[in-house]
């Protein structure tokens, strides 16, 4: 009887001990996020979308950090998704089996988890040195080069989903597997592989480290592509160590900016996901 | 019956073959970027290596004025904060994975699970920011005075918890880490304990097993590889992560013993200073820390993609 009791109040621990795990990592979300609003609110105006990044001192905006991630995170996304797509339609529908598709998926999941920082390095030197300076291009590239895995990873398992009987009816017409491809499997697919985008914007839209040595920063307007461009993570990441309070107040409405949109593109994408399920799971 | 003409027929065969190479090439693509990564790093890094040998690894100074560079610090630093993180983590993560699928009312599940999955979305630099400007002023005021006063004379881990609370050092930057890589071992165990099958805990519980022993006799053992490639994932993020170390490390090439010193960690280091170094044996050293960054984490990230590949397999079912 005695030992029924122990038992039970060592479950009763443990459950108890799990219950507060969920409470603090719950907590520290809603730390973040509070810090981020009660900060970033107070730095809210309008002179943060029409003005330019100020010198140390005096009070300014964020317009061409902004326009400059928003730039470079295009960029990236248009160079990135498109090999990222490619890659993920050999894996899903012409090397599904193949020894070379289980190493490249392999790498791309390895790729997918690598420091950023890396990424960075990886640029500079095979961009920002044989230009010999830093530009925004190279930024694009970095962003880029990680956009991939994501899109990679996304679009193989969304064609994944592709009922086999679509493929088989379109290769029963005659099509070879491109038109296949093009015409029914990518419109099929098309809401996850959106999905995929969208995470992978999320993904690169924030990232700082790949930015410091390849686009490195810039205190006025530019729109050369060609030059180094300012962009909203390293303003931050510049503006919050500063001793400056005016920096500091710009830096913590930049995160706010930062975040809300990334949160936004996540649960955009989750939403997408969960409607796309429910539909599968009714439609069949 | 249908009609096939020769040049419709020749035509589609050749955007056949141009859509399978470009689909093709894009999936060589990404060995490239890795081949590329390693080989760029390996050339960037040739000079420092080249001029300080093995010794670049082993010693500890750090000083751009005499040209004079060793990895030792970064690495302690690098190992040192990852360690906190995991020992944080782990039981954290372990926890909410073990609330997740075993105590949590099905409302809840989905919530708590995407505000979970929301916190690994939260950038780097939001937690740097955070870190440095709460909880670095939390832990200075609160905790680590306490630390000081209550381990700091205990034998054995007192040289641990010495020294003036500076607030930003080793032990913020851990704490820190493990916000940002708890999500990611939470998000995996839950997974790997879902796929533990429903008659092998229902089996226990049938034996009148409570919810505690169920998890620890049944669960853990049957995910135990699932369970440690989570645990890799998040080392492996955690050995990478630079800029939420950056904002609290503090930025100091040494190794000191106690834990709320400042320090530095390889790819902080790396943010830091890649811009400022003047000096070709500066930046190659400086890339040669981002070399000994990607051997590290490239094998503990292999290593744990390898552990859940196994899993999906249905190998770690074999007890």
């Amino acid at each position: 009887m005695k030992r029924r009791a122990l038992r039970k109040a060592k479950n009763a621990a443990f459950l108890t001990l799990s219950l507060i795990a969920t409470m603090t990592g719950l907590a520290c979300l809603a730390a973040i996020l509070w810090t981020l609003l009660s900060h970033g609110l107070e730095g809210m105006s309008w002179d943060l979308f029409t003005q330019m990044t100020p010198p140390p001192g005096s009070r300014g905006g964020l317009l061409n950090a902004i326009y400059g991630s928003a730039v470079m995170t295009l960029l990236g996304i248009l160079i990135g998704s498109p090999i990222g797509v490619l890659a993920g339609t050999y894996l899903a529908e012409y090397g599904r089996k193949s020894r070379l598709s289980a190493v490249i998926r392999f790498i791309n999941d390895v790729l997918l988890s690598a420091p950023s920082i890396i990424i960075g390095l990886f640029v500079y030197e095979i961009v920002v040195v044989r230009m010999g300076h830093f530009s925004a291009i190279a930024g694009a590239l970095a962003l880029a080069i990680l956009a991939i895995p994501v899109t990679l990873r996304t679009t193989e398992d969304m064609l994944n989903l592709v009922p086999v009987g679509m493929k088989d009816s379109s290769a029963a017409l005659g099509a070879y597997p491109w038109r296949t491809t093009i015409s029914v499997l990518y419109p099929a697919a098309r809401s996850g592989i959106v999905t995929g985008l969208l995470l992978a914007i999320a993904r690169i839209s924030g990232e700082t480290a790949p930015l410091l040595f390849t686009a490195l920063n810039n205190q006025f307007w530019s729109r050369h592509l060609n030059a180094p461009m300012a962009n909203l993570p390293v303003v931050i990441f510049q503006f919050a160590l500063s001793p400056y309070k005016d920096w500091q107040d710009l830096a913590w409405a930049g995160a706010l900016i930062i975040t809300v949109t990334i949160l936004v593109l996540s649960i955009s994408a989750r939403v997408i996901l969960a409607l796309l399920h429910t539909e599968r799971g009714s439609g069949r | 019956m249908a009609i096939i003409d020769p040049r419709h027929a020749a035509k589609q065969l050749i955007y056949e073959r141009v859509f399978r190479s470009a689909t093709l090439a894009a999936a060589i693509f990404v060995l490239l970027i890795l081949g590329g990564v390693a080989l760029s790093l390996v050339r960037g890094a040739w000079p420092a290596v080249s001029h300080f040998g093995f010794s670049f690894v082993t010693r500890e100074i750090w000083n751009p004025v005499t040209d004079e560079y060793g990895a030792l610090a970064p690495i302690y630093g690098t190992i040192v904060t990852s360690v906190i993180a995991m020992l944080l983590a782990v039981p954290t993560g372990f926890g909410i994975a073990l609330f997740l699928t075993e105590l949590c009312p099905p409302l809840l599940k989905r919530p708590i699970g995407v505000a979970v999955e929301l916190l690994a979305a939260v950038p780097s630099i939001i937690f740097g920011i955070w870190g440095l400007f709460v909880l670095a002023p939390l832990l200075q005021r609160q905790v680590q005075p306490w630390l000081i006063g209550h381990l700091g004379h205990m034998p054995f881990v007192g040289h641990l918890f010495k020294g003036p609370p500076y607030g930003i050092g080793i032990l913020t930057a851990g704490v820190v880490l493990a916000i940002m890589v708890l999500p990611f071992i939470a998000a995996t165990m839950r997974d790997v304990f879902d796929t533990v099958p429903p008659m092998l805990k229902e089996s226990g519980y049938g034996l009148g097993a409570t919810t505690w022993e169920v998890m620890w006799n049944v669960v853990v053992p049957h995910s135990r590889v699932g369970i440690v490639g989570g645990m890799m994932l998040g080392l492996g993020r955690a050995l990478g992560e630079t800029m939420a170390v950056t904002f609290v490390i503090g930025n100091a090439h040494r190794i000191s013993s106690s834990l709320l010193a400042p320090g530095t960690t390889i790819s902080s280091a790396i943010a830091n200073e890649f811009t400022e170094a003047v000096g070709d044996l500066y930046t190659s050293s400086l890339i040669a820390l981002g070399l000994l960054l990607f051997l590290i984490t490239f094998t503990v990230i292999a290593a744990a993609q390898a552990m859940l590949r196994h899993l999906e397999r249905g190998g770690g079912s074999a007890v």
